[in-house]
């Protein structure tokens, strides 16, 4: 815990994520931020810091009276939350069952290989994070990784390399 | 965006003659996929036409529509060319100037942009003695070579029956105009101003609708649940967390076609009586979340969700939430869960949602498939929808159609098609003239249905026979190279970490039964561990709270059950029949095939393989990874796996 607080956060932003939360509730009126809201919420917040810091999760918790606890208990069970900054690029593999019988392990195994990561893991130089999921809906595509929001299909081994090369 | 209101039948038809009017002038419609395909360049493709079109000066009289999934994934990028109905497939930029020319000048199809006939009939022939099936023959009817340009008569397309699918493909999905154009809202106006509540539930239930989550429970009693539960304040969900590792169908329907979801879900919340709906959508579909969202602030704009729409007194709108990353979420109490903003995790039902559920209030959960069936239900009535499909499943059910099969993409088919038409006739046949060996049916809750069953008729009663089931809709391909241990692991392993932890048979259950599936398909498996496997397999499927444990030993068990002796060939021959199993293979060139080309050293990242230009390259198994890359390069096959 300690590393996050040591790290300079800017606070006035999750006050901007709040009000946004607040006003998101569609046509029906504005109501006061919940724990209902707290999936969207920590969602919000990751897009804006690029993970959750702990600072600003204290901040939720002043502002919202939402506990800690229970954050951390939302956190830690779902994949796509982490308090841990991530690289500028994520790297998704997918895992699915199309990509399984097509060499999808052998694309995960070469860019675990080729980044000198493992699965979950971030590069040294804050360039990559490397994810599996379990698929991306798109099992035409076989195998198939995403690079931040670009799609790559039908790959091979082979073309991992220059695939990364454009991402800096 | 502001939009005119739309306050009731005649507001709505007005509109769309308008529509229709405002398009007198466009002679063709250019239509590219720019959801799946934009993978594959649909973008710069889409870019291409409407700089080529301008310049032209064809502006006033083409359209180009950049539309959700136009099916046949496997050839994309796709472009269909409206009205002949010319279908491309893999267009590239630098086809655009042809296709302009000859077909939307001259209004000639661009033949070798078109489909070829699935397979010659000598390779099809072979995949149907493989398969000990007769008849699987690719469908298309065509010879080999030949060229099909007109979609309807395309084996994949011809062989289905796109009623849920009608417009996806067909229209901009960005755009409200084009969802009202092809009849969308026709439906909800019906319900809304002719029809009671209970009309509604009584037309659903007597079509005979399913849910198309997988469970097959029928949607008409389960709303009429809802309605009668006691409680003012209702909710409706779409569940649109479409989690199963080879499904797809949910994101395409989303992204095609999402005033048709909304429509479905403005009548099933008139039906139960709830002012307030969620979708709960994946996070992994940004294009899908981006869509719906879109939609609905175009159906907002419009009147057609908020207060009293269509000026029935009815008021109903949505929000959407995007799921984090949680397979057990599509599990409804877990969705719920989800949606309080607590850990996704299931609880003992009773009590039911219908009863207590989001909040604590009577809520009805329908998949998003289920909701789109309902439009089409509610306008042509329960006689028409019924008259598809077999006695117990009525209507269509659409595939996600992958793995190695040669068309892969999505599919519709009546309910009661066989595994045979899907996979040959639409999907034409095995990748690479390989022999079918299973389809994996269901994803994770489902089974491996082997070729014994191709020509069983498929709907929720028969699936379940055969050990499989229907599930969300994923359908995999699998080949003579895949290996069902492998495959049932590969399930196991992934239900083992989507396992929430609550239960303990679904905890550790799981965990026991993946570490024995491994080490079978380590080599180190031991003489008693098919027994194992299933004496577990049935507590994990007896004893689990939820869906998910319940259902995760059924790869397992119907891997056991139709292919045994691939489990004792990895057990007691300690060899993997298919080749896939790294620790029961071995990797070897054959000299005589070999032609040293040098492509296969390039890619070994573990340089073991040695060989110079002319000497046949030779690999040094001691040092080998069995990673597998030398055999996917090699052009001539000389790569040898044993």
């Amino acid at each position: 815990m300690e590393d996050f607080a040591e790290r300079a956060v800017d606070l006035d932003r999750v006050d901007g994520i709040l009000e946004e939360t607040r006003a998101s509730h569609g046509s029906r009126k504005s109501r006061p931020i919940g724990p209902d809201d707290l999936i969207p919420l920590l969602q919000r917040i990751q897009d804006a810091y690029g993970y959750l810091p702990y600072p600003v999760l204290e901040r939720v918790n002043e502002r919202t009276s939402i506990p800690l606890s229970r954050m951390f208990g939302v956190i830690t069970f779902y994949a796509q939350f982490y308090t841990e900054p991530h690289g500028r690029h994520t790297i998704r593999c997918c895992q699915g069952t199309a990509c399984h019988v097509k060499g999808g392990k052998r694309i995960a195994e070469t860019i675990a290989n080729h980044l000198k990561v493992e699965e979950g893991g971030t590069t040294d130089d804050m360039r990559f994070t490397f994810e599996t999921v379990a698929c991306l809906g798109t099992c035409f595509l076989a195998p198939v990784i995403m690079v931040d929001d670009d799609y790559y299909g039908q790959l091979t081994p082979d073309r991992i390399e220059r695939i990364l090369e454009k991402y800096d | 965006m502001a939009h005119r209101k739309i306050r009731n039948a005649a507001d709505l038809a007005a509109f769309r003659e308008e529509i229709l009017a405002g398009r007198k002038g466009i002679r063709s419609r250019v239509l590219i996929c720019m959801t799946g395909c934009r993978a594959l360049g649909a973008a710069e493709l889409s870019r291409a036409f409407s700089a080529k079109i301008r310049e032209a000066g064809l502006d006033g009289e083409i359209a180009v529509v950049e539309t959700g999934c136009i099916g046949q994934c496997s050839r994309a990028p796709l472009v269909l060319i409206e009205p002949q109905d010319y279908l491309y497939g893999n267009v590239k930029p630098k086809d655009v100037d042809e296709i302009v020319e000859t077909t939307l000048r001259a209004g000639k199809p661009v033949e070798r942009l078109c489909d070829v006939a699935a397979g010659s009939p000598a390779d099809t022939g072979g995949a149907a003695g493989k398969t000990g099936g007769s008849g699987s023959r690719s469908g298309s009817g065509s010879k080999n070579g030949q060229r099909t340009c007109t979609a309807s008569q395309v084996g994949f397309y011809k062989n289905q029956r796109r009623d849920v699918l009608a417009s996806c493909g067909r229209i901009d999905p960005k755009k409200i105009e084009e969802a009202v154009a092809v009849g969308s809202y026709l439906a909800a106006a019906k319900a809304l101003q002719d029809m009671s509540p209970e009309e509604v539930i009584e037309e659903v239930k007597a079509a005979g609708l399913r849910g198309r989550g997988g469970a097959g429970f029928p949607t008409g009693v389960k709303w009429g649940f809802c309605r009668r539960a006691a409680g003012e304040v209702k909710y409706l969900i779409c569940n649109a967390d479409e989690g199963d590792p080879g499904a797809f169908m949910d994101r395409a329907v989303l992204e095609g076609t999402p005033h048709q979801v909304i429509e479905g879900m403005i009548i099933a919340a008139y039906a139960i009586g709830a002012a307030a709906g969620y979708i709960y959508v994946r996070a992994e579909y940004p294009i899908a979340v981006e869509h719906i969202n879109l939609a609905i602030a175009e159906a907002r704009s419009c009147g057609l969700l908020g207060e009293d729409i269509l000026g029935s007194g009815f008021g109903f709108d949505i929000e959407v939430r995007m799921g984090a990353g949680a397979f057990v979420c599509g599990e409804e109490t877990a969705l719920i869960a989800s949606l309080e903003g607590r850990r996704g995790m299931p609880r003992p039902r009773p009590p039911f949602p219908a009863n207590s559920g989001f909040r604590g209030k009577p809520t009805n959960i329908n998949n998003v498939e289920t909701l789109a069936n309902v439009p089409g239900i509610i306008l042509n009535g329960r006689k028409k929808y019924g008259s598809v499909g077999t006695e117990g499943s009525k209507g269509t059910k659409i595939f996600a159609l992958a793995g190695k099969v040669r068309h892969t993409g999505l599919v519709e088919v009546p309910m009661g098609a066989t595994l045979r038409q899907i996979v040959f006739s639409i999907g034409g046949g095995v990748q690479k003239d390989k022999a079918f060996k299973a389809a994996q049916m269901g994803g994770p809750s489902g089974g491996c249905v082997p070729a014994d069953y191709l020509d069983l008729p498929i709907d929720y009663d028969s699936v379940k026979q055969i050990g499989a089931i229907m599930g969300s809709g994923g359908l995999i391909v699998m080949d003579e190279e895949t290996c069902m241990v492998d495959v049932a692991r590969f399930f196991l392993e992934f239900t083992q970490k989507e396992s929430c932890g609550k239960c303990v048979p679904c905890r550790v259950g799981t965990r026991h039964m993946v570490d024995i599936l491994t080490r079978i398909c380590n080599g180190e498996g031991r003489e008693g561990d098919i027994e194992e496997l299933e004496d577990l397999a049935q507590a994990v499927q007896k004893s689990s709270l939820c869906g998910l444990g319940q259902t995760a030993p059924n790869p397992v068990l119907t891997t056991i059950r139709y292919f045994r002796d691939e489990y004792e060939a990895h057990i007691k021959e300690r060899r993997c029949p298919a080749g896939v199993c790294k620790a029961l293979i071995t990797y070897t060139i054959d000299k005589e095939t070999c032609i040293a080309c040098g492509r296969c050293r390039k890619v070994c990242p573990v340089d073991v393989i040695s060989g110079e230009k002319k000497v046949p390259h030779e690999i040094d198994t001691a040092g080998c990874i069995r990673c597998g890359n030398c055999r996917d390069v090699c052009p001539v096959d000389a790569v040898k796996v044993s």
